[in-house]
């Protein structure tokens, strides 16, 4: 934990003072395509400042991150199959949108789980009143 | 049967308080490891970044026996604190090569004339494309590759002087 608070540091400290690579802040030409790539950027983590999107992040790795996302969708790959390449890197961890697996089903069904149980209180207490 | 709904919402109580002590007792961990541990290294080639000294790629890092592969750069803070333990290894005899990311020729020079040189080889990844393609989130971080270019570990973030004797035993493990 203090080893990544120290590089955390450091990288918010000298994040500014590098270059990006040239994708990174500028548009693909082609508007569908671009917006291809925004929504998939929207989707994505950044791993260095974990609680935001490549689209949202100022970091320069969330940068480099961007232009790889439209270079990929410039040379036409899906954007499906850039987070797959993306998953296989770095887990699902990477990846704002979870698959439905044995660590994920809680947060799937708990919306449902939680509705149900609010159904049968409401009608427990209608019927009293009645 | 008597009404056990006056003690739900307690048991509901209780049972928040043991995630959330959970949580305290056992924080989550926050590194993003590569997926690639236990899996051959992808393709790549990277140019040379210093003259002098070769660049490097999938096929020079194959077929060479046991070694490091060093994620770092010369803007990073805790490289400066984790170049004496890689000199320390390089001189136990562990090949160590490097990644330098979003690096200049000059920079790098300047970083290893004041920290030292560990490195056989250097390959120059201006734009992160092979840090991100190895799973990489930071530098640095630093790889142990067996003889047969697969990824054996990844070790997150600066090695420390106490880390040298376990790292040595990993890379003489796969001799």
């Amino acid at each position: 934990m203090r080893r990544l608070a120290a590089a955390l540091l450091a990288l918010s400290l000298t994040a500014q003072t590098q270059v990006p690579a040239a994708l990174a802040d500028t548009q693909l030409a082609d508007p569908t395509r671009e917006a291809e790539a925004r929504a998939l950027m929207e989707t994505l983590r950044c791993v260095v400042c974990q609680g935001q999107s490549i689209a949202d992040s100022d970091a320069t790795m969330a940068g480099d991150m961007r232009a790889l996302v439209r270079d990929r969708i410039r040379r036409g790959e899906r954007p499906a199959a850039i987070r797959a390449w993306l998953i296989g890197r770095y887990g699902d961890y990477i990846s704002y949108d979870p698959p439905l697996s044995p660590v994920t089903w809680p947060l799937w069904l708990a919306p449902i789980a939680l509705l149900a149980i609010g159904a049968w209180l409401a009608r427990g207490s209608f019927r009293r009143r009645r | 049967m008597k009404r056990p709904l006056p003690w739900l919402p307690l048991i509901g109580f209780l049972v928040l308080l043991a995630v959330v002590a959970a949580g305290l007792f056992r924080p989550a961990d926050r590194v993003v490891h590569s997926q690639l541990v236990g899996k051959p290294l992808p393709d790549f080639t990277l140019q040379p970044l210093i003259p002098g000294r070769p660049g490097l790629s999938r096929a020079t890092l194959t077929g060479q026996g046991p070694r490091l592969l060093n994620v770092f750069a010369s803007w990073c803070i805790p490289c400066i604190a984790e170049a004496p333990q890689l000199l320390r290894l390089k001189a136990a005899g562990v090949p160590i090569d490097a990644i330098a990311i979003r690096d200049t020729a000059v920079d790098v020079r300047r970083f290893l004339e004041r920290n030292g040189d560990p490195y056989q080889r250097i390959g120059d990844d201006r734009d992160s494309a092979v840090q991100l393609s190895l799973g990489s989130s930071g530098v640095p971080e630093t790889f142990l590759i067996d003889g047969q270019g697969r990824v054996v570990r990844q070790y997150v973030g600066d090695i420390r002087p106490d880390d040298v004797d376990g790292l040595i035993a990993d890379w003489k493990a796969l001799k």
